[in-house]
Formats: structure tokens, sequence, C-alpha cells
């Protein structure tokens, strides 16, 4: 039941076409200043206990679980507890948001403003907004949004300023705190700030998590925070962060809540703000300097365009009903429930059950717009080395094919249904005309000389290019992932037996989960892709074997040259590590010297993809590594690697039963499918 | 006999009896003229004074007149031949219901199975002399206690399996003989007191094939003797609490004893169940009022030699007996604690701004350690329950004092209507002591913002208690069928499990298609110093539901209050309603010791109730 209410979106039946509405428009018509001053009166939880958020800090400093843990540091330190008392009273007071609706009028109003300039519509599901109101007065509510730009929680309580809804308190990371003047609006418009680590401070965490607690129980407002931790700089989700989660879930395994209710929220991006600055952090690139040009840029920003955002409020998902029949809630009873104690096994597993199939609900309920097509197939077609592009024409009739495949898979796709399917194209290139070029026909990606004095500086601004544009076909890629790693388990097996394929198809989701988000629990995932497969044709599926249909052929090579940077990129680690990892490399200095191995075999034009440039892939694929036991941490020595030469170099073969660095030509690794469909149709 | 005075002022005329004080403090008792309870001659005859499918006596029934009121009729109840206007709106607006839909209860009793009789024993039993009965009537009168299911297919006129004879054993001696004509012959041998259990104990286990016999105890009502130097009395475990009550204070003396079903529940059935009485505060729950107990067991009489007020003797037989439920044998014979009868007595109540305050107050009187005889606090549905089952005022004076209470609770002390909830007190002892007493909890009370209100309102509290399940067979008239069950639970976790169990049985009715939401509330009715009592009621209109039993979901609500740290059960027991969740709560060695008592005890398992285990 529970996987019903988070998955129920995957049944195409049911699929969600709930009606967007453009919150903009409104805005373009009437007054801001009055909308900005409007009476705000939103619905709050049944069981609200009303308290200002000054009494808050009174109840988190007299809670039992905080007296509890003061007293403990008091014993084990020696030091006096008015001390410690104090201490927790000032992390409480640099953590505390002092949500203020003064200062949610000021940014309602300049928000407003912004986004007018900058974005030409803002749509939002309703159906999403009168359920959260409906699930706001029932239990206390958690907002979890996806979190790709610093827009996201902005935006977030805009939204909910407008629709009338119970503004959030947001958890924002400590990194706004630089920003004075930034950080204490923010802190009034309901952020409250955490450490980004705080290991084993037990006291900032009893604060932390009571507060938490405290503000959720009470129905003080919904808490709003990321799963994910932070922004993703690569589209793709992040591995979700448990703690939040984990004491948001908390006061209903002790009884103290009767529910909680989880809500996610895709927020999706038809450009995103911070593109290039991303795809220049992943490369190491500094940022441009602060300057007068700086600035004048700072306001380019602000006159461009940047498309839509579609915020989609997905279905409110219980924990009581998740936890059903998994959670014993009767391991709480022996032990008074302020005392901490670390999440049981059982416990533990639920939480990070619940919190990939939270991210998985939010990846499925992500708005694509055409433009993520269109980046995939640029930069496959890139990859092939076509020098001239691709014709506008061609373009067209692929995007048109990979419409209709998404959609078999599941794609929340926002394709415009009654404009031609050559206008779509256009306008979408036009919106992203930084990131492409159109020349006498032709597209292609706008990879140009500019102004590069060595070849390794134009590496540099290429990638840039490329890897913004992979951030927006990673925003595709969880609806083709599960069928691609099936192909490309196809394609790296050794045979086509079921057995076989099932065996290598494990072997990169094992190894790929660091990268994407897989949910635990192998086999429904692979019967999801053989259905998803078998369904739209591309695979046949006999008593042993798993075979390619001509058909399908063409959908085969398509996703398995969506997963083939990825593979490319791990391989690539691999040899590093056997080639050039000395003893003393440590974990501080893994990036910087893979990118020198990496940016060397680029320019010496043996390897494919320049998107294995990305810091995210390489660090990724280290902590897949160190997972499988093939790279190890050595204590006490600034995290030295010992890597394991023997199994590196297997894993590395596994990955592709071919070389990872080689001259060979695009399609040829094609070949093998192509026999094998040949073979098995 | 009959000796009534306006100088006296009649405190308590719930219970078949009256209690009473003087104008000066003083106390008096004077026991109504009741029909004889149970005629020694014709022992079956407790059937005509009784329902058999519902609950009680059979003159005393809330019923809607011709008029659309509600009253409630016989004569022995305080509310007994009073108009409750209140009554109709409260029913209609809480359930939904109309009084337009009847479910009358189907009268047949023909459809009970022949008996499967063992012939030899009945052989024996004969030349005993001790009486025993076939009749339909009489065995399915003991087939069944009081939970939904049970009254609910009786209702509709179904029986399952029912005990195939009764007998009436007159004293400890005859139970001996039963017992051993029993293990002789393999019969199934099921113990019945005053048939008012919770828990499905009374059920026969459909898959017993011998012969079933319900070993009926209540000839065996004798106070045997008083011993006023130790404050003791020996009495016979067939005993009902009123009688019990009645007689001792014949002499000045009572037990204080006394749990909600004590109009009909026997001593022996306390025993067996580990009963707990409203005023345990002042008296203690039945552990701690029993000095001796005599019970006839399969391998002989277990009792133990002398009558120290405490041993160490190794883990205490008598915690062997209370609560076994019928599975290892029948109490007989039982010496209690008595105490003399109070000089005074005194309700009150106490109107808290909202329940968890309430939860406060109560748990800082438990902290003091000066809960008065008995302190209850009512959520606030409960409340507006109470006050519509508020009979008819007689004078526009005492209407007018009503409205003014409530204007100054409401308006003047900004109580909201909609949360407020009341505690309901009782005080005993000397005079002085209980004003003494009476001060300090409302001091207390007072620091939890509650304010006094009066001593109407706690009496209709407890009155509440002594008509509810009355008012159920009211309901099941009218398509609202309830149920109640009970927990103990720490302190720290009242408030939680309230409020979560309630929501549990809102959210499951809702699930499993109950139109109207249920009423669903509950009281803390007992404390003690580390924990509490809850009481959950709740009820629902199951028109349109082709399983309305079911969709009460017991089942989903003691999960709750599992996981939420509260016992499986007070003090209804285990019973075969309960008994899957018994390996959690005592774990593997405890089910082992049990197990291994009931092997050795009742090897071949006479006592086949299938309780508990």
């Amino acid at each position: 039941m529970a996987s019903k209410a988070v998955y129920s979106q995957r049944d195409p039946m049911l699929k969600k076409r709930d009606d967007f509405e453009d919150i903009l428009e409104e805005r373009r018509n009437s007054s801001d200043l009055r909308y900005a001053l409007r009476c705000y009166a939103p619905v709050v939880y049944k069981g609200l206990c009303p308290s200002k958020a000054g009494t808050l800090k009174s109840m988190v400093l007299q809670s039992d679980q905080l007296h509890y843990v003061i007293h403990q540091v008091c014993r084990e330190t020696g030091r006096a507890v008015d001390d410690v008392q104090e201490e927790a009273s000032s992390i409480l007071e640099e953590m505390a948001h002092r949500l203020q609706l003064s200062t949610v009028r000021f940014f309602a109003f300049t928000l407003s403003k912004v986004f007018k300039t900058l974005f030409r519509s803002i749509c939002v599901n309703e159906e999403g907004i009168q359920r959260l109101q409906q699930v706001i007065q029932e239990h206390p509510v958690v907002l979890l949004p996806s979190h790709r730009s610093y827009m996201d929680f902005l935006l977030m309580s805009y939204l909910l300023y407008t629709y009338d809804l119970a503004l959030p308190v947001i958890a924002a990371g400590m990194d706004f705190m630089g920003m004075k003047f930034v950080g204490e609006m923010l802190r009034m418009s309901g952020a409250f700030f955490i450490r980004r680590s705080f290991g084993g401070d037990k006291l900032y965490w009893a604060v932390f998590s009571e507060y938490v607690k405290t503000m959720l129980k009470n129905g003080f407002a919904p808490v709003e925070f990321f799963l994910e931790g932070t922004r993703s700089r690569t589209s793709k989700s992040l591995t979700p962060k448990l703690g939040l989660l984990n004491i948001v879930m908390d006061p209903f395994f002790k009884g103290e809540v009767f529910d909680v209710s989880l809500v996610p929220v895709s927020i999706s991006y038809e450009r995103i703000l911070e593109e290039s600055l991303y795809a220049r952090e992943l490369l190491g690139v500094p940022k441009p300097k602060e300057s007068t040009s700086g600035l004048i840029k700072a306001r380019k920003v602000l006159s461009e365009d940047y498309g839509s955002i579609h915020v989609y409020f997905g279905q409110p998902v219980s924990v009581r009903s998740l936890a059903e029949g998994r959670v014993n809630r009767c391991q709480f009873n022996l032990i008074p429930r302020h005392i901490p104690k670390k999440p049981s096994e059982d416990i533990h597993s639920f939480v990070n059950d619940s919190a990939y199939r939270l991210v998985r609900a939010q990846e499925e309920n992500m708005v694509l717009k055409p433009w993520v097509l269109l980046a995939s197939l640029l930069l496959q077609n890139q990859v092939s080395g076509q020098k001239r592009g691709i014709a506008l024409d061609e373009l067209t009739e692929q995007a048109v094919w990979l419409r209709d495949l998404s959609r078999q898979y599941g794609a929340f796709l926002h394709w415009p249904e009654h404009t031609p399917p050559s206008e779509v194209v256009s306008s979408s290139l036009s919106l992203h005309r930084g990131l492409v070029r159109i020349s006498e026909g032709r597209v292609q990606l706008a990879l140009d000389k500019g102004y590069a004095v060595t070849p390794e500086e134009e590496l540099l601004s290429q990638a840039v290019i490329i890897l913004s544009c992979a951030s927006y076909r990673n925003q595709a890629l969880h609806v083709f992932l599960r069928p691609a790693l099936l192909a490309s388990a196809i394609h790296t097996a050794s045979s086509n037996k079921k057995q076989e394929v099932f065996n290598s198809f494990s072997f990169l989701r094992n190894m790929f989960s660091n990268e994407f988000i897989l949910c635990p629990g192998t086999y429904c995932m692979l019967f999801t892709s053989h259905w998803c497969c078998v369904s739209t044709g591309a695979l046949q599926v006999t008593q042993q074997e798993v075979l390619v249909t001509e058909r399908g052929h063409r959908t085969l090579v398509f996703l398995t040259s969506m997963l083939d940077p990825f593979l490319q990129g791990y391989q690539v680690v691999c040899r590093f590590l056997c080639e050039e990892a000395t003893e003393a490399l440590t974990e501080k200095q893994f990036i910087p010297a893979v990118r020198k191995f990496i940016i060397k075999h680029l320019l010496a034009g043996r390897l494919r993809y320049t998107e294995v440039l990305s810091s995210d892939l390489q660090k990724n694929s280290l902590a897949a590594l160190l997972r499988l036991g093939a790279v190890r941490k050595i204590k006490g020595y600034q995290g030295t690697l010992k890597v394991n030469t023997v199994m590196v170099n297997s894993l590395e073969d596994t990955l592709g039963k071919k070389p990872a660095v080689r001259n060979q030509q695009c399609l040829g690794s094609f070949q093998n499918i192509s026999t094998l469909s040949v073979f098995f149709v | 006999m009959l000796y009534i005075s306006t100088k006296y002022q009649i405190i308590r005329k719930d219970f078949p009896f009256y209690l009473g004080k003087t104008a000066h403090g003083g106390l008096w008792v004077q026991i109504k003229n009741l029909p004889g309870h149970l005629p020694k001659e014709s022992p079956s005859h407790v059937q005509e004074i009784m329902k058999w499918n519902g609950w009680g006596y059979s003159d005393s029934r809330f019923l809607f007149n011709k008029k659309g009121q509600a009253e409630f009729t016989g004569k022995r109840y305080r509310l007994s031949g009073m108009i409750i206007p209140g009554l109709k709106d409260w029913f209609e607006c809480t359930f939904g219901a109309s009084l337009q839909h009847k479910t009358p209860p189907l009268l047949n009793s023909s459809a009970v199975q022949p008996p499967t009789l063992n012939e030899a024993f009945v052989e024996e039993l004969k030349s005993t002399g001790i009486p025993f009965s076939q009749d339909a009537e009489d065995r399915v009168f003991r087939a069944h206690g009081h939970c939904l299911h049970e009254i609910f297919a009786l209702r509709e006129g179904k029986f399952g399996r029912v005990p195939d004879m009764v007998v009436w054993p007159n004293c400890h001696n005859d139970v001996v003989k039963i017992v051993e004509l029993a293990s002789k012959h393999n019969v199934c041998l099921i113990p019945y007191g005053g048939g008012t259990s919770v828990s499905s104990a009374l059920e026969c286990p459909p898959e017993e094939t011998r012969s079933i016999v319900s070993l009926d105890t209540s000839q065996m009502n004798r106070i045997l003797w008083v011993d006023e130097k130790n404050l003791t009395a020996h009495v016979e475990a067939g005993i009902v609490g009123q009688d019990l009550e009645r007689l001792l204070n014949e002499s000045g003396y009572c037990t204080g004893h006394e749990p909600d079903s004590m109009e009909f529940s026997s001593l022996g059935g306390w025993v067996a169940t580990r009963a707990s009485g409203m005023k345990k505060n002042i008296y203690g729950n039945i552990e701690d009022l029993v000095v001796h107990i005599k019970m006839v067991t399969p391998q002989g009489v277990i009792e133990k030699s002398c009558q120290g007020p405490r041993m160490s003797t190794g883990p205490d037989i008598h915690h062997f007996i209370m609560g076994s439920e019928g599975t290892l044998g029948v109490v007989t014979e039982v010496t209690m604690k008595i105490r003399p009868m109070p000089e005074y007595q005194k309700y009150g109540s106490v109107v808290f701004p909202n329940f968890e305050q309430g939860v406060a107050c109560l748990r800082e009187v438990a902290r003091q350690r000066c809960a008065p005889a008995s302190i209850r606090l009512m959520d606030n549905e409960q409340f507006k329950f109470g006050h519509a089952l508020k009979p008819q005022v007689s004078s526009i004076f005492t209407s007018f004092l009503d409205g003014l209470k409530k204007f100054y609770i409401t308006k003047f002390k900004g109580f909201d209507p909609n949360r407020l909830c009341v505690a309901t007190l009782l005080f005993e002892g000397d005079r002085e002591k209980v004003l003494q007493h009476e001060k300090q909890v409302y001091d207390i009370a007072a620091k939890f913002g509650g304010l006094a209100a009066g001593e109407d309102n706690g009496q209709r509290g407890y009155m509440l208690t002594f008509v509810i399940a009355y008012l159920r067979d009211l309901g099941m008239d009218y398509y609202v069928i309830g149920e109640s069950f009970e927990t103990s639970v720490p302190w720290d976790r009242v408030l939680d499990i309230c409020r979560n169990v309630k929501a549990r049985i809102v959210r499951e009715c809702k699930e499993r298609g109950v139109q109207f939401p249920p009423l669903s509330t509950c009281r803390v009715t007992q404390t003690y110093d580390a924990g509490a009592c809850v009481y959950f009621y709740f009820a629902f209109n199951y028109r349109g539901l082709s399983d309305p039993v079911q969709c009460q979901n017991l089942h989903a609500a003691r999960e709750e209050i599992l996981a939420n740290g509260g016992s499986l059960s007070h003090h209804h027991g285990v019973g075969k309603l309960r008994k899957e969740w018994m390996r959690e709560t005592v774990s593997n060695v405890g089910m082992g010791m049990l197990k291994s008592v009931k092997d050795y005890v009742d090897p071949n398992n006479i006592f086949g109730n299938r309780n508990l285990l």
C-alpha cells in the first residue's frame, strides 16, 4: 500500500495530468504591492498549539531531551551546567529562524518583480496545492522539494504565500550566513541555519533535532528541507541524506504525533540560472572574478530569458502507511523517549528506503521540456563526431521519435501538443542559444574556439558547454535509466542468456548506485525495465534468453549511448588508479590528479566523452570503488587511498569488456548489438 | 424498613441500594427492595430478571418514547423513569443516526444445537445431587460475555458452540466433586461467574469436541465468616459485587472493591481476571485485597496454610491464580480484607480548559500521592456525552443556574466548549479529612487552570459508567454499535496514546467505509505512581456496511495501543480476544512459564476455555 502511495504515478492510466496554472499571469495583470499586502490567513494544523518563534526557543531549551544531553555533556567534560546551557542557547540563537510576515511580504513584492523579468511563466499543479491544503490541516507536514537552484526555497515560500498556505520553516546550510544581510533576510522569511557538518557534537545535534521536532509536533509550520542535502550541479538527483528525514519521522515512531505527511515537490527549470556556474564548478575552473564586468554579467543574467518553471506538488506520503508492517514502534517502549538513541537497524533501513522512494517520486514528477530531449540527441550526435552537426529536420525527426519513446517510458514530458514539432524544436533551441549554434540548417553544440590560448583552455571552454548540456540531458536520465542499464547489460554480457544478462545488470546497478537513484531491492527493478523494453517492443524475452528485436535496435543504441559516458568515466577512473596512483595519493589530491590524467588523454584523442571531466562523476566512481572495497582509505594518513590494482583492473574490464582508452570511432561499439539482433530475432 | 426522610440527602441512588449522608455528615445505607437476585430453589431463573441478549436487568432499558424523547425504564437506577431530553439530538448529531431506521433484535432461541452429553459423567453427577440443566436457554445464557460481537450475534439469533450443560455447585465440596468427575470422564469445564467478561473468555472453543459443562458459581454466594479483629471476611467466590457489599454493609463494613460491573460480576471472576475497582486508591485492586484463596484444580485444591499479611515464600502462588482466567481451576473461597464503612462521601468535579491540562493535573495529583478514592478525567467528547444524559430539570431555577454556570465557564473564563474536559472525583473517609483532602486536590487543580464544577457533575460522570452498557443496547436498536477497551500506560505516554488511538479508530472507520465519523472518546480512569489506566469508548453508525462487527476493528486499535507503549490490558484480561499478543507481551520465556504451570496443574485441559495461552 505504501509503495502504491509513492508509485501511483507510475501507472500510465493514473498519469498525472493535473492542470498547471501559471501564477505569473495574475502578477502581470494586477498590482504587486496590493498582492504583497493582501490579507494572508492560511489554514493551519488542527492540533496546532499557537506559539511564537520566541516561545519555540524556550520550549526547546526546556525540553527533556536537551536537559538530558546537557547533563550528559557536563558529566563527560566536567563543564558546569550553566556553561553548557549557555552554549545550547547560543547554538539555538545561531540556528533559529525569525519568521516575520513583513519580511515575507517584502519578498513577495520583490520576487514578483524579479520573477516576471526572468521567467515566462511559473506553472504550479493546482490539484497538488489542494491536496497540500487538505493535508496541512490533518497532520504535520514536511515539504521535500528537489534542489537545483538557489532559487528553490525562495520560490517555494513565494508559492505557498501566493496560495495562502502556511509558510514553511526551511533548513538551510550555514554558507548563506556568510552573506550577513541576506542571511538575516532569509532568517526572517523562515530559514533556519544548520552547520554543514557537526559529526560528533552531541549538543549541537540535540538542539537541532529538538528544534525541528518541536516545530513539527506543535504544528508551528510545515518543515521544509532538501532531501538531497545540496544543490545538484548535474541535474541528476543526489543520493538522499537521511539525518533530517530521520528527525522528522522520529515523532511518529515515538507516538508523539499520529502521522506525518511528506510532500515531495519537483521543481524543474527550463533554463537553470546557475547553468554555466555549475559546469565551471564541476570542471574546477575558477569562477570569473567579481569585477565591474562581473557586475555587468550579473545584470545580463537578469536581462535574459529563462523560460518557464514547473512546480509539481506530489501526492502526500503518510509516514504511518509507509511504516506499516516495517517498523515495530514497540522498540521505544522500554527506554524513556527523551534519551537519544541511535536508530535501530530496521529504522535505519526504513528511513533509507523511504528517502529513495521520495527522491524517485521527485524525479518522476519532474516536468521535462523538449529541450531536455534535444540536449540528449545533440550530445550523442556531437560524440559521434559529425563535425558539421545535424540537419535541423533530422533533429526534429529524432526528437519526435524520442518524445514518443520517453512517453512510453512514463516521462512527464511537457511538449506543446498543438504546435508543429519543428516549431517546438526551434523555439527550444533559441531559448538555449548560448549552448547551440545553428548555421546552414544544421545544428551543433556551440563549441567555438573562442579566445582560448592553449589547447587545454580550449578543451575546458568546450567542456563548459558540454557539461551544461549534459545537465539538461540528465534531467531525463531517470526516465531511461533502468532500461538503459538493461541495454548496457545486454551489451556487456558475454551471452544473451537471461542469467548472464541479469548478472551483468546487477553488476552495473551495483556499480552505479552512487551515481543514480536506484532504490534498494534489485529484482523489481529488473522486472520493471524488462517490462518497459518488452512493452515497447524493443526486447523479446524467451524462456532462457533476452533478445533485441529489429525494431528495438534504434532504442537500444540510444539507451546504451545514454549510459556510455558514465561507463567510460568509471573506466577511466579505474585506469587512472591502476596507472598513476602513487602510494601517497590522498583523497584530497584525487580529483586534481584524475582531472590532469583525463585532460591528457582527451587532448590525445584517446577518450570520447569530454563529460568524464565532471568532478561529480569522478567523486561518485571513487565512492563506488571505496564501497566495493577496490580502494581503501587508510586511517590517520589524511585519507590516503590504497588501491587494490587487481580488483580495480577487473572492475574496469567488467564495465566495458573493451578497453576504455582507444581511438575507435563512435558507432563501432554498437556492432555487437546489431550482430546480436540479427541472431536473435 | 423503608425510611426516607428529607433530613437525609441521597448521594448514591444508582445502586440497588441507597447510600446517603445525614445532615451531620453521617452515612447511612438503605437496601432497596430487590427481587431475590438468585433464588436458591431454582438456580436457572436468573435469566428471568436479566436480559439474555443485552446488558443488565430486563426491566431497565433506554428507549425513545412516542414523542421521540429518550427515557430510561424501570426503578432500579437514579436515572430510572426519567426523561433525558438531550439524548436524541446528541444521538442523531453524533452518529448521523435516525430514529426511522430501526434494527430490532431477532428473537429466536430455537437455533441452539442439541447438547453433546457425556452420559457417564451425567449419571455420576446425578448421584451427587448437584443441580444441573441441559435447557437451551440456560446454556445460551452462559455461552457469552459482553463483547460487541457476542451481543451482536445474539441479537441476530446466531449461536455458535454453546455449553452442553450447566451445573450449579452449592459449596466448595460440590466443586471438588464436579472437578473430579470431569477429570475422570474427560469433560471440559468452563467456570462461569457473573458473565460480564469482555474478552471472549466465555466463548466455547469451537474446536472442542468433548462435552462442555458450564460451572455456574452463582449459588456459592455466602459470607462464611467475618473476622473483625483482623478485618477480614471469608466469602464464597460466586457472590456478586453488589450482594457482597450489601451484606457487609449490614454489619458496618465494606470491601471497597467497586468495578464498574459490580452489579453483576462475581468475586471469583475478579480474582480470575485481576480486576480493578473504581476506589482502588483507598482500598487497592483485587491483588491488594485478597488475603487467602482456595482454588479447586484437576490436581487438587491449592491454598496457602496461613493468613499472614505478607510472606517471603518464593513466588506468590496467588499470582498463578489471579489472572488465570479459568484455565487452571475454579476459585471457590476467598478471604478478603474489609474496612469499616466510610463516615462520609463526597462527589466533586473540575473543569479544565483542555485535556492536556487535565492530564497534567492528574499526574501532579499522583505525584503528590493525594488521589481521592476515585479520580477520572473525561475528554471533551465524553463530557458532551455526559451532558446529553442530563435528565429533564424540574425547575426553571435549576436550568437558569445551569445556563449561568455555562456562561461563566465558556464566556467569562474563556473555555472553549469544544476543548474543555472534566474530571470527576469521589472522596471518602472521615468528614474532616475528606474536606481537607478535597481542598488539597482543588488547589492542585487550580494550578492547572481547573475550576471546581460541582458535585452534581461528578455524580453524573459516575452514573455514566453504570448506564453506558444499557445505552449500547439502545444504539443497537438504531444501527449504532459500540465497544470499549482499556489499557495502562506510563504517564509520559498518556496524551500521545489517547490522541493516537482515537485518531486510529477514526481512520480505520473511514477506510472501512463507515459513512459518518465515529464517536471516539477516552478517559483516564485510574492513576498510579508510574502511570495511568485509560479507557476508550467508540461507536459508529453501521448502516450500509455488510460486516459491521469487523469494521469496529479492535485489532487495529490494540495494535496502536501496543505501539504507543500501552499494555495489553489493565483489568479486562486477555481471554481469547487478546491472546494473540500474549507472547510479545510476556516474552517467550514468560509464555513457557505459564504453559508449564498449566501443563502441571491441568495436563488434560479439563479447564479448556483456552483463554490466555
